[in-house]
């Protein structure tokens, strides 16, 4: 076993199951032969065919609609939106039909089908490469929002999408595919959806985040840390259904909340979470709940783009702020 | 210089004139099948008796928006006809004889229009698709369905069904090329009615046929006459044999005409003439195969009047049995969003059952 990065661990957990679930197809732009654009299926075409692994023609609508269709047929389609902001094609099918097949039919037929995402800025990449759109797919009744922040998890968290009955769309950090490697076994144990993962113990405040946006937040704990503050971390991971338990016994405990993430700020998910706040957790409250968050602007292009996202600094000065009121 | 061209034919299909006489001689096979040809007209004469009485309860308050399907009865039925239990249709909202054919039930229809989803778990094959109303979208999931039996090697052929304004939809042309690149067995129906609520034919595209749309994916392109029983039938087990065997799917253009509203919400009269309307009234598909069945020897008068009666009363048996059903319990809103449910909608489904409880106990219902 050696250490491998978070895409490295996708690639490990689609290859795990296509091996050992053979209704498992991948389909995408450059999923093939190319093995990806971003490599995360590098591979499993010559491993797997081409009967497993499909080129798609370039059209998102149709990745999104074949897919349901396959699901629907009992396969479990993993597909590819080559980028986050190319998504948008596909939600008619994901909103329309995805997430609606068991609802509207009772239960006769259901879509286990997995969209993986590449989301988020951070890369210097072309325009609407960047895009942070999760918070639009956590408003949708029926689908799983799911976005691991590390390689472990990216496998144990992919391994269970693609065993979801139900559709998942996987947003996958690629500012972070490649920050660092770990252990990750390839024992095919999954992970379970639907929690937070606790990262880092703290007494004082309690940061909440997910996706790339977790290497900052660990970072301004460290930051904090120095000063004497001890700051506990929360990677939501699943976004919707959200486990806001976990949020509120840490908050019980610590009594101020902030809330980190890379998409804009109104509306973005961090606005449910201060609102269940509000709603169950007033109480236990001492500080304002603060949102550090991309502003309400599209990600500029890349000779901007650290500017819009949160900073370690703004991360450290928002729980400070926390910590000043009580 | 040097030029060469590439030139394409879209065949158009008929076999019997508006008032039911032969184009030629020789009938294709399908029509020697006295018995069969007898029961697909039945199904179009119950279909539109059905059609009749389910536009009657919507005007009475007892159904919601109900779309029509009159006039379009013999590309339905044929449709249906066509196919095999095992395959699949991804129908759009009209095409209820297709689906008749293949076992559902009336009722499932008006619990549909009746705002009950129990109609989309009806009793037809389990892997048909259900109603689809985003326009086309039905088109690429029934592409995918092939998909899915070509990888896994199955003998099976997915149809899907939508209209003239369907064929201009984004989803039409992706499920066309995607049949053509994977050479899927999948054959693309466009029953061209004519009207996509206000906006005519002429209105959709430049394209002096829908049918040739197949051409830009590589499939199989032909114009039937949606009207002609025997043409469309024809025309549709050809194009299911082919994707069956492998050899690719089709993109198949029914004419026909939308008698009727495009639904019981929709005055027609605000944007198409009468005298159209007249005109089209004497193509429609019953005159020309009650005409030739009685031709034949194979109908009468009689037998119509006899099975028209007869249709009238399994039609009422059928309404009953959707006016007579009852309500979901509020929770059915919960119960079939996930497998397993979160514990948010647990929580919530809890919330509406003491809200929908507390509701009953101030108000019992009689």
């Amino acid at each position: 076993m050696s250490a491998i990065t978070l895409i490295e661990a996708i690639t490990q957990a689609l290859a795990w199951e296509m091996t050992h679930d053979p209704s498992v197809v991948v389909l995408g732009e450059d999923v093939g032969v190319n093995g990806g654009v971003f490599r995360a299926t590098a591979g499993l075409q010559e491993k797997f065919g081409a009967g497993r692994v499909l080129d798609t023609p370039l059209d998102e609508t149709m990745i999104a609609g074949l897919t349901v269709g396959l699901a629907a047929q009992g396969m479990k389609p993993v597909a590819e939106s080559q980028f986050d902001g190319f998504v948008y094609p596909m939600v008619d099918h994901l909103i329309c039909h995805a997430a609606r097949l068991r609802y509207r039919t009772r239960g006769r037929m259901h879509c286990p089908m997995v969209l993986r995402v590449p989301w988020g800025g951070g890369i210097r990449a072309p325009e609407h490469h960047s895009e942070a759109n999760e918070s639009i797919f956590t408003n949708v009744p029926g689908l799983r929002v799911v976005m691991p922040s590390s390689p472990a998890r990216a496998y144990g968290l992919l391994l269970a999408a693609i065993r979801d009955p139900d559709p998942v769309i996987f947003f996958e950090p690629k500012r972070i595919y490649r920050q660092y490697k770990e252990e990750v076994p390839d024992d095919g144990e999954a992970l379970p959806l639907d929690v937070c993962y606790v990262l880092r113990d703290g007494t004082d405040l309690t940061l909440v985040t997910w996706g790339a946006q977790v290497k900052e937040t660990l970072e301004a704990a460290e930051v904090l840390e120095r000063d004497g503050i001890s700051a506990e971390v929360i990677d939501v991971a699943t976004l919707k259904p959200l486990d806001f338990g976990t949020i509120a016994e840490s908050v019980a405990r610590t009594g101020r909340c902030v809330i980190v993430h890379e998409a804009a700020k109104t509306a973005g998910f961090g606005a449910e979470i201060a609102a269940r706040l509000a709603e169950e957790s007033m109480y236990d409250l001492v500080a304002p709940v603060e949102r550090v968050t991309g502003y309400d602007t599209h990600i500029p292009l890349f000779r901007l783009e650290m500017k819009y996202l949160p900073s370690v600094e703004r991360i450290v000065a928002a729980a400070k702020r926390a910590m000043a009121s009580s | 210089m040097s030029e060469r061209s590439t030139s394409f034919q879209i065949p158009y299909i008929a076999w019997l004139d508006a008032d039911g006489k032969p184009l030629s001689k020789d009938l294709p096979a399908v029509a020697s099948n006295r018995a069969r040809m007898v029961e697909l007209f039945k199904t179009m004469l119950f279909t539109r008796v059905f059609d009749t009485k389910s536009i009657a309860l919507q005007r009475t308050g007892k159904l919601g928006t109900y779309a029509s399907c009159l006039g379009h009865e013999a590309a339905h039925v044929a449709i249906g006809a066509a196919m095999r239990p095992e395959d699949c249709l991804a129908p759009s909202y009209r095409e209820y004889a297709a689906q008749f054919m293949r076992g559902v039930k009336p009722r499932d229809v008006l619990m549909y229009w009746g705002g009950d989803e129990r109609g989309n778990d009806f009793s037809g094959p389990a892997h048909d698709f259900s109603w689809c109303v985003p326009i086309s979208t039905q088109c690429l999931h029934a592409a995918g369905s092939a998909l899915a039996f070509k990888l896994r090697k199955e003998p099976r052929v997915a149809v899907s069904i939508c209209g003239d304004g369907g064929s201009s939809k984004s989803d039409f042309y992706a499920a066309i090329n995607a049949a053509g690149a994977w050479k899927l067995p999948y054959v693309g129906v466009i029953v061209n009615n004519q009207w996509a609520i206000s906006v005519p034919r002429t209105m959709q595209t430049g394209a002096p046929t829908l049918a040739q749309k197949g051409l830009a994916g590589g499939l199989a392109c032909v114009q039937v006459d949606g009207n002609d029983l025997i043409a469309v039938l024809d025309v549709v087990e050809k194009a299911i044999t082919r994707a069956r065997a492998g050899e690719g799917g089709s993109v198949i253009e029914a004419v026909t005409y939308r008698l009727g509203d495009h639904t019981t919400a929709d005055d027609a009269r605000r944007y198409r003439g009468e005298e159209e309307v007249k005109a089209a009234w004497k193509r429609e598909p019953m005159i020309r195969m009650r005409n030739w069945l009685t031709a034949q020897g194979w109908w009468s008068e009689v037998e119509e009047t006899a099975w028209n009666e007869e249709c009238g009363k399994q039609v009422d048996v059928e309404i009953n049995a959707y006016l007579e059903s009852k309500v979901q319990p509020v929770e059915a809103m919960f119960d079939y969003l996930h497998a397993d449910m979160p514990a948010d909608v647990a929580a919530q489904r809890a919330q509406a059952m003491a809200i929908d409880a507390a509701r009953s106990a101030a108000a019992p219902r009689s």
